[in-house]
């Protein structure tokens, strides 16, 4: 009691306070109007979709020179492999004994964690899918690529140039580094028979219940949409990143009802190997090189279902803020060079871009992933940013955007 | 030394050093503004500032993309207000903050009790090792460490047959388990300034022991109590790695900022307000117990 007496004269009396409180209203306000702008400029003009998309003006590099010594990569799981997971699959000291470019690797979960990091800066080369580039190239964060300066460039599929995902106007902002779609893992002890079709982890997954697992990440509303566009051609489902606000709420319908099944979900891949490993999974979504790390411990095995996947096609892009832009072009001309893209291709278990990486693959590698084939690649609905302007071609109708997947994603997950 | 030794010592020669410590000696207030230059620097340019700048921006939006436009708008509190998921999930945090902090309160008053009361001063420091060792080990591998423990086919599923499995019940075992010491250790403080003669007072005047814990002992470390449950509580409410872990497909508000940073600063940081706003409600009312004084 005797301290407190002693502090009490100390302790602001109620008109120090109230000054006190003045001052922090006066200096917020002083930061109010020293931080907000009035020229934002329009927030609709950075939407992209033809008319409104316009790449922000940042120059392309033009010539190269010696390496700097260094390079910041930032990659999907199983992009930049040093041996570490395996001592056989090792691309990156190869290009460090090459180049003289030291590498450091930085592995991302989702497309937003590519975006974000991306925008924080700290990166020389990323590998984005679909529904991170044209983020990417809206924010300012990566630069256009001179394909002259990739001499693999021309050697490249063709179909794979020029995307709406990987171009803006003629002007590739990347270069293509490989496709493949999202397959269904299952435990083949555990679900029996074996399943063929996405029913088993939505319509079906009660079988299942609390041992299903679902990609933690709003581009996965639209597996959930391809599901509804085989199943409930009703709801006139025709691309599963184009839905309206009543087709965005029927996907998340099914998605509720996947949830009470769920046991979790999965960003990080390293979780979902070590749920399956463990048999607290037993079937979900993933990517062939989560099997490819699984299979050793756990009998899993994966399958393409008829009815076609989502999937990606994924760009290497270099960032605007760059300290080492030769040592960036270098990363992507080894990237995209046939005997790496062949090494790629085979460790995550996707199709490469370079066709000629099919002479170096195992036999029979390159028929599996269809590389040449335009029905299979017909069936792969590759990741790509959902904007306002229906991207399957309505214009009587405003699509949801990539926001409003993340709200609903959120609401999903409840 | 004798008085006269000492008259031959010549007067110190002025170094700088000196100058600057007469000067030092002569100006209070220099004084005491270079000793609290840092603190301050540090808790208002890095704290504050840092807190207004998240209030700030959670008044902003996001363009397409992770650009934040500069437009004042009051979109991101709307829709905290208007969609019914977010209302859920602080609720949910808010049961599950609370829950640890009455489990910690519930195990750390025995044992912070036996360690500051009963126990032989080794067998009491040993304790406090014993709790503060833990708090060594990282976090992330504690909480991964449970992951292991309720994983169906986990430890405790094959030790005792049953395990919680991932969702909002391990949550709050997990976060129970690493606040712990945080409740334990200010407990303990308290029971140790509690003197022992209240306690032979309360029995010679005839009290039971169950009733001199009630009326003597706990009204004491209510302050400790207090102090505890603020650490405890806080440290659930922003907590998302444990839920990531173990908690299967719950979220809770941490996850929420997590998803949203990347995405839409904005939204993670009206998100993060919330939060801010809770606590402040709940020092509040902590405040309005008059405990905040006694600490």
């Amino acid at each position: 009691m005797t301290i407190t007496s002693q502090r009490r004269p100390v302790r602001p009396t109620r008109h120090h306070r109230r000054t006190s409180g003045l001052a922090v209203l006066a200096a917020a306000a002083l930061l109010a109007t020293a931080c907000g702008t009035s020229d934002s400029g329009g927030s609709s003009a950075k939407q992209p979709g033809g008319n409104g998309f316009q790449a922000p003006d940042i120059p392309m590099a033009d010539s190269l020179g010696a390496g700097e010594g260094e390079l910041n990569v930032l990659a999907w799981p199983g992009y930049a492999e040093s041996g570490k997971n395996d001592k056989t699959v090792d691309w990156v000291t190869p290009f460090e004994k090459k180049t003289g470019c030291q590498v450091n690797v930085k592995e991302f979960g989702t497309s937003d964690e590519a975006v974000s990091l991306m925008h924080g800066g700290g990166y020389d080369v990323v590998s984005a899918s679909g529904d991170a580039t044209l983020r990417l190239i809206a924010a300012g964060d990566v630069q256009p690529v001179n394909t002259d300066l990739v001499p693999n460039y021309a050697d490249l599929s063709a179909f794979l140039k020029d995307q709406d995902f990987n171009s803006v106007d003629g002007q590739m902002w990347g270069i293509p580094h490989g496709w493949g779609a999202n397959l269904l893992m299952y435990n083949k002890d555990v679900v029996q028979p074996a399943p063929t079709d996405w029913d088993a982890v939505f319509g079906g997954s009660s079988a299942y219940a609390g041992k299903v697992t679902a990609y933690d990440s709003p581009i996965y509303i639209a597996d959930a949409a391809l599901y509804l566009m085989n199943t409930k051609p009703d709801l006139g489902i025709k691309n599963p990143y184009a839905l309206d606000k009543d087709q965005l709420a029927a996907a998340v319908q099914v998605l509720k009802d996947q949830k009470a099944n769920v046991g979790e979900y999965w960003s990080d891949y390293t979780k979902e190997v070590q749920a399956f490993k463990s048999g607290s999974t037993v079937i979900g979504t993933t990517w062939q090189v989560i099997a490819n790390l699984t299979e050793a411990d756990a009998p899993v095995a994966t399958v393409f279902p008829d009815s076609g996947s989502t999937g990606w096609s994924d760009t290497w892009m270099v960032s605007s803020n760059n300290d080492h832009v030769n040592c960036a072009y270098m990363w992507l001309d080894w990237i995209a060079s046939p005997d790496v893209q062949a090494q790629v291709a085979e460790w995550f278990g996707e199709a490469p871009a370079n066709p000629k990486a099919c002479d170096s693959t195992s036999k029979g590698f390159c028929d599996t992933y269809h590389v040449t084939d335009a029905d299979y690649a017909a069936k792969i609905h590759y990741w790509t940013t959902p904007i306002k302007q229906c991207l399957d071609g309505r214009t009587d109708i405003e699509c949801t955007d990539y926001n409003a997947w993340t709200d609903a994603w959120t609401e999903v997950k409840g | 030394m004798s008085t006269s030794a000492a008259q031959e010592v010549e007067p110190p020669r002025s170094t700088g050093l000196r100058r600057a410590s007469a000067f030092l000696h002569r100006h209070r207030g220099v004084r005491v503004a270079g000793l609290v230059a840092a603190p301050v620097l540090w808790l208002g340019l890095i704290y504050l500032v840092a807190l207004l700048a998240l209030f700030v921006t959670a008044f902003w939006r996001v363009d397409f993309g992770v650009t934040v436009s500069r437009e004042w708008n009051l979109d991101n509190f709307t829709k905290l207000y208007e969609q019914d998921v977010y209302r859920t999930v602080v609720l949910r945090t808010i049961v599950v903050a609370a829950s640890v902090t009455v489990i910690d309160a519930a195990l750390a008053l025995p044992i912070a009790f036996y360690m500051a009361k009963i126990a032989r001063p080794l067998v009491a420091k040993l304790l406090v090792v014993a709790l503060l060792m833990p708090l060594w080990a990282s976090y992330l591998v504690k909480a991964f460490a449970w992951r292991a423990m309720v994983t169906p086919g986990g430890v405790l599923d094959s030790a005792f047959g049953w395990t919680p499995g991932f969702g909002v019940s391990a949550v709050v075992i997990t976060l129970a388990y690493l606040w712990l010491p945080f409740m334990v250790l200010p407990l303990y403080a308290g029971f140790e300034k509690l003197p022992n003669s209240l306690l032979e007072a309360s029995s010679d005047l005839g009290a039971k022991p169950a009733r001199t814990l009630r009326t003597v002992a706990l009204p004491m470390v209510v302050p400790s109590l207090i102090a505890g449950s603020i650490f405890t509580f806080s440290l659930s409410l922003g907590d998302y790695i444990a839920v990531k872990n173990v908690g299967g497909k719950t979220q809770m508000l941490g996850n929420l900022v997590f998803d949203r940073q990347a995405t839409d600063i904005p939204f993670a940081a009206a998100l993060a307000t919330l939060s801010v706003v809770i606590m402040v409600i709940y020092l509040s009312l902590v405040r309005r117990t008059g405990a905040l004084e006694n600490l």
